[in-house]
């Protein structure tokens, strides 16, 4: 494995750590299927980006033809083709072996040019051409950097943070305001560029590192630098200038005899650069009047002295108004820029992509000193993979402010008690996890081996976000489960429940006409609790009678609602199959249509847990629609509507939905929300605001959240939400339909 | 430096003429200034400023003494006087800056010659010394002082030479004393200069500006770090931001780089340096324009960029180094006081302190720099007093308490 890292270990110095720890096989993937190559070298790291195709195994299930006794649909896993982006860092010493890998593995002959952008593209033009046969096309470095930045704050949800050097957690990161524009990128290489973004096309611009950060992190600036004291002998009063500020950088080396240490001159260097360029960073920010600013470059480059110094001098030159902002690909936005302008008849920017949690590295490095990972991590590989989604995906229209929605009840990354408790109970049920995914294949016999390897993966990735919580944005619950499906796929494993689906759908759906009937046997008023406590029931398996008044009950001012006139369109974000969609959901369905109310379920694009998948839902809506009239008529007369939500989690990011959906709800003037289950009503969107009525259902399925909580195992919540400004209509009078 | 020879030879013309301009209207003169007299503080009349690396001391010698007052005169103000303004360097360090003196000059009814003198700041201590050997308390018991120092050297100055500071606001003493000394010097070589083509250097000049209509005005004080204000009258002005990165900065990485030990020594050096040899340029990067973003090739792109090469290091001399420094500071400065200049909407720039005492490098640097990159909108005017501001300010506050 290290041969490309022994390779070239003499003739690196200033690398703590010479050898690759990785296979290369393992960090340039799916190279036989790249094309599009983008090369960006810097002063010290060199950042590769290729565009690559992934067969993966799909589920698909697929109706059968006539009516089969043996079961409801056909499941097959099938390979599917998707497109990902592959970004890989590594340090210019490996650059030829690396070249070499790449050479020896590259088998799409198409592939003529690589675009290249970087101070160092320049020197290394000979060798790429020689080494690749590729012809190298130069492309501006300040137009990638901004459509780098461009691409991953426009995709990647948790790009930006804020470095807080003494809070809980160093980094908070910040929900991408929907529009991006404007902004100011500073990007800090060996010089300083500070550009104006206002679109996506239109620009205006303005204006051995480690060893050197490692000493600055040792030193006492106060014996190098003149501090406003040394003048005055403590604050200037009349102008607000505390006596600590740096009055004249370097002041005292000229009058003290002493000599200085290294530590003590670095920290002086690094403060006097770091507020030089905060404030030049300020007076542009005013003079444009943004208030969002971006910093880049090696010298950020996840340094906490650097980015703790920029933050502290961006707050004093601006009194808060502006927040210094750091991304957690900048080193990649170049790479980035570069590929997407070679890739520009692919129209990569016509597609919403996702970060791979399975491929992707994360962001590392925090207090060189607290973490040993940094260092291991120092001469290795850093890599980011983007997945191409199918569907382009937007902001529900409802959201009733999109720049300050998160969708995360709770961020693991500042909740420590939190984040140890789930990660312990992800760690516990891995074992589970990886004996359903073996079950899942029974018919392959190397499905063994794979699930071994994604057990370490995904054991893996809970250990580095143990020690870097924040590697992948804010940690959550919803993090977890994404990052376990994201390498749940990468190992071919597609859907481990969708044996147990079909099986549960199967089952309910027997049961579907005689739960139908006993409801319309009950009284208006029991009906509509009945239909609750069916959605309720379907989310959980040994849900006894749960008395009322639940852990959070706004069943009374539902009932109010309901005796008022029909909503006109509900959005019904569905969770699970079986018990759940059949007896639970469709029934619910049923009587909103029965009122005259129009429904769309939303439900995952692909598979996640025991989730129903739009692909199952079409199915099954069709077996229900054949037995019964109301759900027939619904979508005959398209009052019923299904829709993919575009995503494959176990959760719910309103921010990121097909953009179908968004189209639909704002067609047909969706006046209500339902979000049912644990992973959307309760680890996410528990606190989201929309801007009609909402109804968030889940039964706490978890003693330890029901704790937090302030309920026991199996609490209820129940919340009915009307948007201030709206009337709840409780007023009104009789009640129309009930029957 | 441009014929600075001749301020003292036109000057000492100017003093010749004074004595029989005060001998004719001796009288009058006298009984005009009876009012005066009584609010007219007592010699002598100083004006200092400590800074972080230099105190600057502005000393008015009165030339219209007469016999009677000469008598009256103590011993003590006597030998002050005389030891001022015999000597032109007072112990190892301290200079009085000849060349700069204003003769004939009328200040409170009283006409003489205003001294320019410095020393450093680490040397206060000898000055104390001397200011105690020499019976200064007993002259007068307030000495009007502004900059840091003043803070901070308050009680030493009780302690040590038993003299009671009256301590000014740095800003407004640097405000004050600007716009008084550019409406006082009326002859010779103009206060206020600017430079001619600044970015043609064969053509660069220097010519004198009439600051007639000064304000808004944007006022860059370089002394050890940098304060930038702007300016809108007398009495309206704000710190607009300041940065550490300045005269202190220069010569504090110049001993550090070339183990030099004097600004002088470091401008002499730099003078001889050539800057390119240890920063990049665009060119080196771009090979030569940056033409998208309208960088010529010429321009910096990395301040000391070339000094991570080992080879290049080791072809560097001390000489290029401090050159490279004195850019470094000099464009930073000239990057953060254009900015200001845009957001305050103000078009004309003062440069002042003492960075810029016989730096024409600099000076010219921030002339280019304001001219290029505002292309034309700014400009940057001088003065030839510099570092001297503060001191001058503090001594109106003396005859003139505000």
């Amino acid at each position: 494995m290290a041969e490309c890292g022994r390779a070239d270990s003499s003739s690196t110095t200033h690398t703590m750590d010479k050898s690759i720890t990785l296979p290369p096989d393992e960090i340039f993937r799916n190279l036989e299927n790249a094309k599009r190559f983008a090369i960006d070298i810097g002063g010290s790291l060199t950042k590769l980006a290729y565009y690559s195709t992934v067969q993966h195994k799909v589920a698909k299930v697929r109706s059968f033809e006539q009516n089969a006794e043996v079961s409801l649909y056909e499941i097959s896993e099938q390979e599917e083709v998707t497109a990902r982006l592959h970004f890989i860092k590594f340090e210019n010493a490996y650059i030829e072996t690396c070249l070499d890998f790449i050479r020896d593995h590259l088998v799409n002959t198409g592939t003529k040019v690589i675009k290249a952008t970087g101070g160092g593209a320049h020197k290394f033009k000979e060798l790429i051409e020689r080494k690749l046969g590729l012809k190298v096309d130069k492309e501006d470095e300040m137009t990638c950097l901004i459509r780098g930045c461009n691409f991953v704050l426009r995709n990647i949800p948790h790009e930006a943070f804020v470095y807080a050097k003494h809070a809980d957690s160093e980094f908070r990161f910040q929900t991408t305001h929907p529009d991006i524009f404007p902004y100011l990128l500073v990007n800090i290489g060996s010089g300083v560029s500070i550009v104006k973004v206002t679109t996506k096309r239109r620009i205006f611009r303005t204006t051995r590192f480690d060893e050197l950060l490692q000493l600055a992190s040792k030193g006492q600036h106060a014996s190098v630098d003149m501090l406003v004291r040394d003048i005055y002998g403590g604050s200037y009063g009349s102008l607000g200038l505390t006596g600590d500020l740096i009055a004249s950088s370097f002041g005292k080396s000229a009058t003290a005899d002493k000599g200085f240490s290294k530590e003590d001159m670095a920290k002086s260097l690094l403060h006097m650069i770091s507020n030089d360029i905060g404030q030049l960073a300020c007076l542009y920010a005013k003079l444009h009047n943004l208030s969002r600013v971006y910093f880049g470059g090696f010298f950020i480059r996840g340094h906490p002295v650097t980015m703790h110094t920029i933050t502290y001098s961006i707050n004093f030159f601006t009194k808060g108004e502006v927040q210094a902002l750091f991304l957690r690909h900048e080193g990649y936005l170049g790479a980035i820029g570069a590929f997407l302008k070679g890739a520009e008849e692919d129209n990569p920017n016509q597609y919403s992509w996702g970060e791979n949690y399975a491929g992707s590295s994360g962001l590392m490095s925090v207090s060189p000193e607290m973490n040993p990972m940094q260092r291991a991590r120092s001469g290795t590989f850093d890599m980011l993979e983007m997945d191409r989604l199918e569907r382009q995906l937007v902001n529900l229209p409802l959201l009733q402010d999109p720049s300050s929605y998160i969708p995360d009840t709770m961020d693991l990354t500042e909740d420590a008690l939190a984040r140890e408790y789930w990660l312990s109970c992800f760690e516990e049920a891995l074992d589970g996890v990886v004996k359903r995914a073996v079950a899942s294949q029974p018919d392959i016999p190397e499905a063994i081996e794979r699930s071994e390897k994604f057990r370490q993966k995904y054991r893996h990735k809970l250990q580095t976000l143990r020690q870097q919580p924040f590697a992948y944005g804010s940690l959550t619950v919803r993090s977890l489960l994404d990052t376990r499906e994201h390498c749940l796929n990468e190992f071919n494993f597609p859907d481990p429940y969708s044996k147990i689906k079909q099986r549960e759908n199967d089952m309910a759906l027997r049961y579907y006409q005689k739960a139908v009937k006993s409801l319309e046997q009950l009284s208006w008023e029991q009906r509509q609790f009945a239909l609750v406590r069916g959605v309720l029931a379907g989310n959980v398996f040994d849900w006894g009678a749960k008395a009322r008044p639940w852990l959070v009950d706004s069943y009374d001012q539902w009932l109010q609602r309901l005796k008022g006139p029909p909503h006109k369109c509900a959005l019904f974000f569905v969770d699970n199959s079986g018990v759940d969609i059949i007896l639970g959901v469709m029934p619910f369905v049923r009587e909103l249509l029965s009122r005259g109310t129009e429904v769309v379920l939303a439900s995952n694009s692909g598979p996640a847990l025991n989730d129903v998948t739009n692909g199952e839902l079409q199915i099954l809506t069709e077996r229900i629609a054949a037995m019964d009239p109301v759900i027939q008529a619904g979508l005959r007369d398209d009052r019923l509507t299904l829709v993919q939500s575009g995503s494959s989690s176990p959760c719910l990011d309103l921010s990121r939905l097909d953009k179908v959906l968004a189209m639909v709800v704002r067609e047909r003037q969706t006046d209500l929300v339902i979000i049912e289950g644990m992973g959307r009503a309760l680890h996410t969107n528990y606190y989201a605001r929309l801007s009609c009525e909402s109804l968030k259902t889940a039964v706490i399925k978890n003693s330890w959240l029901a704790e937090r909580l302030g309920g026991k195992l199996f609490s209820v919540v129940f919340k009915y939400e009307v948007p201030p400004g709206k009337p709840s209509q409780e007023d009104s009078s009789a009640p129309s339909t009930p029957s | 430096m441009y014929g600075r020879s001749e301020p003292d030879g036109e000057a000492a013309a100017a003093g010749g003429r004074a004595p029989s301009d005060g001998r004719t209207s001796n009288s009058t003169a006298r009984r005009r200034s009876d009012s005066v007299k009584k609010t007219r503080p007592p010699f002598p009349w100083f004006g200092m400023d400590i800074g972080g690396t230099l105190v600057k001391l502005v000393y008015f010698e009165p030339k219209d003494i007469t016999a009677e007052e000469e008598q009256e005169e103590v011993e003590n103000l006597k030998s002050i006087r005389r030891y001022l303004t015999s000597n032109t360097a007072y112990g190892t360090t301290g200079i009085r800056d000849v060349h700069l003196e204003l003769q004939d000059l009328t200040l409170c009814g009283r006409t003489g010659t205003l001294h320019f003198i410095r020393f450093p700041t680490h040397d206060l201590p000898a000055f104390l010394q001397m200011g105690r050997s020499k019976h200064f308390s007993s002259l007068h018991t307030t000495l009007c002082a502004t900059g840091g120092g003043a803070y901070k050297f308050e009680s030493d100055f009780r302690t040590m030479a038993d003299l009671q500071l009256h301590k000014l606001d740095e800003l407004d003493c640097l405000i004050r004393g600007v716009l008084y000394i550019d409406s006082v010097v009326s002859r010779g070589p103009s206060e206020c200069y600017y430079f001619e083509n600044p970015t043609d250097p064969d053509r660069c000049v220097q010519r004198p500006y009439t600051l007639e209509n000064p304000y808004p005005l944007l006022l860059v004080n370089i002394g050890s770090g940098v304060s930038i204000l702007a300016v809108y009258s007398e009495n309206n002005y704000k710190r607009v931001t300041g940065t550490s990165l300045g005269g202190g900065t220069f010569l504090g990485l110049c001993c550090l780089l070339t183990g030099c030990s004097t600004f002088e020594e470091a401008l002499e050096m730099a003078s001889q340096g050539e800057s390119t040899r240890v920063d990049k340029l665009v060119r080196d990067i771009y090979g030569g324009d940056y033409e998208r973003f309208g960088l010529p090739g010429w321009a910096v792109a990395s301040s000391f960029g070339n000094m991570m090469s080992k080879e290049k290091r080791e072809s560097v001399s001390k000489a290029d180094l401090a050159r490279a420094t004195l850019v470094t500071i000099t464009n930073n400065i000239g990057s953060i006081t254009r900015m200001c200049a845009l957001n305050e909407n103000i078009e004309r720039v003062v440069f002042v302190g003492n960075f810029l005492r016989v730096n024409t490098l600099s000076m010219k640097l921030l002339a280019y720099a304001m001219d290029y990159w505002s292309k034309g909108q700014l400009k940057a005017l001088f003065l030839q007093h510099e570092g001297y501001f503060g001191a001058v300010g503090a001594l109106l506050e003396l005859l003139h308490p505000s």
